[in-house]
């Protein structure tokens, strides 16, 4: 493709853009538009992947690509993330402008939002400049019409001389004559005459003296009028893309041969880089105004009336911040609540099916350490596994992507903005948090759209702060069995859910907290500029975010741990079973990290299980439950009760359980975790800067806690 | 200075405003540019956040935040609704 980690800034991101074709005759669509159109969707119903959707700008920071047939064509598209804007500095917004521009793609999509088309056709316009082959699909035609916003998709075609197909790809609608529109397109059965935007007189001209020699370069392939804009915005990443296009593609010129001449130009020129891009971009944004007056027709002017009756409850003075934790609370308890009978009633099956087993391997005389390792190791492992985690995620995921697609994200974020303001982080940091929720990994990438490195850190190296899909299950166990007591009564799940909102809490504030001392310290700087937007409110298709955090989310985080489940499993029995003298090598290795477990209110057996638990924090439970089994009285444990007895038998106290919560909160993140940020940085320092500063802050916080509630004699 | 000319910023919550100037620079004023907010734009004070900052308003057709910073950049003339 011609792009580098020069040209673009990131490898990260460019190695996403090598399209590898499978033949020759395969046909490389772009899909771009600004961030918050259904992109993802429209990528999604196209090519069938499950790229995650979410109701939030900037979802899609990695791109993904997909295939897909229509006719005899085959197609592959290229989701680009989402910009507002291809004039911008930021990586994404190179990413988008070089893969449209340098990567040769046959045919660009842009979705745009038919709720708020003005703003979305500035990008638009920009695209049409660098490349006539362009669909413009008009998305959420169905969410314009309630609001009373019609569009004329043909005078809208007309006046931009382009395709444009109005689509609902929500539900489908659209997008065969979408494909359609791109494979005549293709095939140059639609010839299109795009518009050229038209900027002032002395602009023009200033534009033709330097097209003059790109023009020559690239024999016509390329907008020579484009490059030529951005060259006279001073865009110095313009300028490495083309250098490192040419050092790919030709020998005919050098470029710095070009760049000279170039400047010899620009050189004569008495205009400032900034008048230059305030005229260009205003005739740009005139032009936008002026096609929007003549294609849209608003039939009710109060058609974002609810949205805003909405947003006056959710993010104001008063009630915004108690809704928030009221929404986070609710989930939790209907998660507790609703979690407690499932969980039991697989425990109960999964150790049917164990005694099942375990006479079968006794009938067959299968030797008993073979029975040990496969039933009471892997087994056993695994049924812990799925019984205490399958429910909580299958309640859980499927509430948190409701929220999610309602659009409610940007609004805690535009909620507590301030906070992170003064923490001297990014705005957006709000969002990658929430990303960490789900999972911690998918928070970390989530933090490229955030520009600035600096910001961009801070965010990675806290977004452990917050628990992840693996670490919620740890906490409302613990809360659930522990603090709420094990039987399901009211008052108890109420206190269950406060114990881990708690632990929420003090994960955001120890956020913000370890932020601002990272920008006092090691990673020093202000905050950088922000703009956040707040999308209108969408109906959740609820069939769909059953599906979709059911598979994307429940099956993959399910499936992760049952991966890493299984060998542990094996691990700890072999652990439990080889003797060292009186004592198993289990034992010893407790034993070993007892004294300084004990300072940090755990014991040797709950530290061990979370160093084994590593590769995923899923396992911590199962280690600690297995460790116990194996050494203590070999109790069958079919019920939540069971498992507090067993708990509370090896020396547990409400204590512990605290020191357990907090300690998941903040310790050094999971291995996938660990491997994403070595990739997001490209630094080991940073990857151990991660690891270390939340483990040490887990055990300073689990120190303070454990030896204040002990000189105060609560325990 | 006319007295109708004021920071977006301090624009109050529920007025209206004509973006008059762009005094950033650099990145943030490109930011600006591509939320269209260029000349003679108008612009809707919707609302502060709970936390104090930032401010969210309606910008062509899209409703967007922006912290103090970038706000008090942005010279507007108070309009009638």
């Amino acid at each position: 493709m011609g792009l580098t980690n020069q040209s673009t800034g990131t490898g990260v991101l460019d190695e996403m853009f090598n399209v590898q074709l499978d033949s020759p005759d395969e046909i490389v669509i772009a899909l771009a538009g600004n961030p918050n159109t259904g992109k993802s969707t429209v990528f999604n119903s196209l090519t069938g992947l499950n790229q995650h959707t979410g109701n939030w700008p900037g979802k899609t920071v990695t791109n993904a690509q997909g295939r897909y047939k229509y006719k005899d064509g085959k197609f592959v598209l290229v989701d680009l993330p989402g910009t507002y804007s291809l004039l911008s500095n930021s990586v994404e917004e190179e990413v988008a402008r070089d893969f449209i521009c340098f990567g040769s793609p046959q045919a660009t999509v842009v979705v745009t939002d038919a709720t708020c088309l003005e703003r979305n056709l500035i990008l638009v316009l920009q695209i049409l400049e660098i490349t006539e082959n362009v669909v413009l699909c008009v998305n959420l035609i169905d969410e314009a019409k309630r609001k009373g916003i019609k569009v004329d998709i043909k005078k809208l075609s007309s006046k931009l001389g382009i395709p444009v197909v109005g689509t609902n790809a929500r539900d489908g609608e659209g997008l065969e004559d979408l494909m359609d529109t791109v494979y005549q397109l293709v095939q140059g059965d639609i010839t299109t005459n795009a518009l050229e935007i038209k900027y002032n007189e002395e602009i023009e001209k200033i534009i033709d003296a330097i097209s003059a020699p790109i023009t020559e370069l690239f024999d016509g392939e390329m907008s020579s009028r484009w490059i030529a804009l951005q060259l006279l915005c001073n865009d110095s990443s313009m300028k490495e893309s083309l250098n490192q296009y040419i050092i790919d593609n030709t020998t005919k010129y050098t470029s710095d041969d070009l760049l000279s001449k170039i400047e010899a130009i620009t050189e004569t020129i008495s205009l400032t880089p900034d008048y230059i891009q305030d005229s260009i971009v205003t005739s740009t944004v005139l032009m936008a105004e002026e096609i929007y007056s003549q294609v849209v027709e608003i039939h009710n002017d109060k058609y974002n009336e609810t949205d805003r009756k909405i947003d006056n409850i959710l993010t104001s003075k008063i009630f915004g911040f108690p809704i928030m934790i009221g929404i986070l609370g609710v989930i939790f308890w209907i998660t507790i609540q609703g979690a407690n009978y499932p969980s039991e009633a697989l425990a109960t099956f999964f150790f049917w099916v164990e005694g099942h087993l375990t006479s079968l391997f006794n009938n067959a005389g299968v030797p008993a350490w073979i029975h040990g390792i496969l039933v009471l190791g892997v087994y056993r492992t695994l049924a812990w596994v799925v019984s205490v985690m399958l429910p909580p995620m299958a309640i859980f995921f499927p509430l948190f992507t409701l929220l999610e697609d309602l659009g409610y994200l940007p609004r805690v974020a535009f909620n507590l903005d301030n906070f992170f303001k003064k923490a001297c982080a990014h705005g957006k940091q709000a969002l990658t948090m929430c990303m960490g929720f789900g999972c911690n990994a998918a928070g970390i990438i989530a933090c490229r759209i955030i520009d600035s490195p600096r910001e961009r850190l801070i965010a990675i190296i806290t977004n452990n702060f917050v628990p992840c899909n693996g670490r919620f299950p740890i906490l409302i166990a613990m809360a659930a069995v522990f603090i709420g007591g094990a039987t399901a009564g009211f008052s108890q799940s109420i206190i269950a859910t406060i114990a881990v909102l708690g632990v929420i809490i003090l994960g955001i504030i120890t956020t913000l907290v370890i932020s601002k001392a990272l920008s006092k310290t090691i990673l020093k700087g202000e905050p950088s500029s922000f703009t956040l937007e707040l999308p209108p409110y969408r109906k959740p298709q609820m069939g769909r975010i059953l599906v979709r955090s059911l598979l994307d989310r429940t099956i993959f985080v399910l499936g992760r741990a049952i991966m890493v489940a299984a060998p542990a499993g094996i691990v700890i029995w072999v652990m439990a079973n080889i003797m060292v003298g009186d004592l198993s090598l289990l034992d010893h290795s407790a034993g070993f990290l007892q004294p300084f477990a004990q300072l940090i209110g755990l014991d040797g057996y709950i530290l061990m299980a979370f160093i084994l638990g590593l590769p995923a924090n899923e396992i911590v439970i199962p280690i600690i439950v297995m460790s116990y089994m194996a050494t203590g009285s070999m109790l069958e444990l079919d019920s939540l009760e069971a498992l507090r007895e067993l708990l509370v038998s090896n020396g547990w106290t409400w204590l512990t359980a605290v020191c357990v919560m907090i300690f998941t909160l903040m310790h050094f993140p999971c291995g996938t975790a660990l491997l994403t940020i070595r990739k997001e940085t490209q630094s080991k320092k940073w990857t151990f800067i991660s690891f270390l500063v939340p483990t040490v802050s887990g055990i300073v916080v689990c120190f303070i806690v454990a030896q204040s509630a002990k000189l105060l004699g609560l325990i | 200075m006319n007295e109708k000319i004021v920071p977006l910023h301090q624009l109050p919550i529920g007025a209206f405003g004509k973006v008059k100037k762009l005094s950033s620079q650099g990145n943030v004023r490109r930011r600006m540019l591509d939320l269209g907010l260029i000349t003679d734009t108008r612009v809707e004070s919707l609302r502060k956040s709970p936390s104090g900052d930032p401010t969210a308003y309606e910008i062509r057709g899209a409703v967007i935040a922006l912290r103090s910073e970038e706000a008090s950049k942005i010279l507007v003339e108070i309009v009638e609704g």
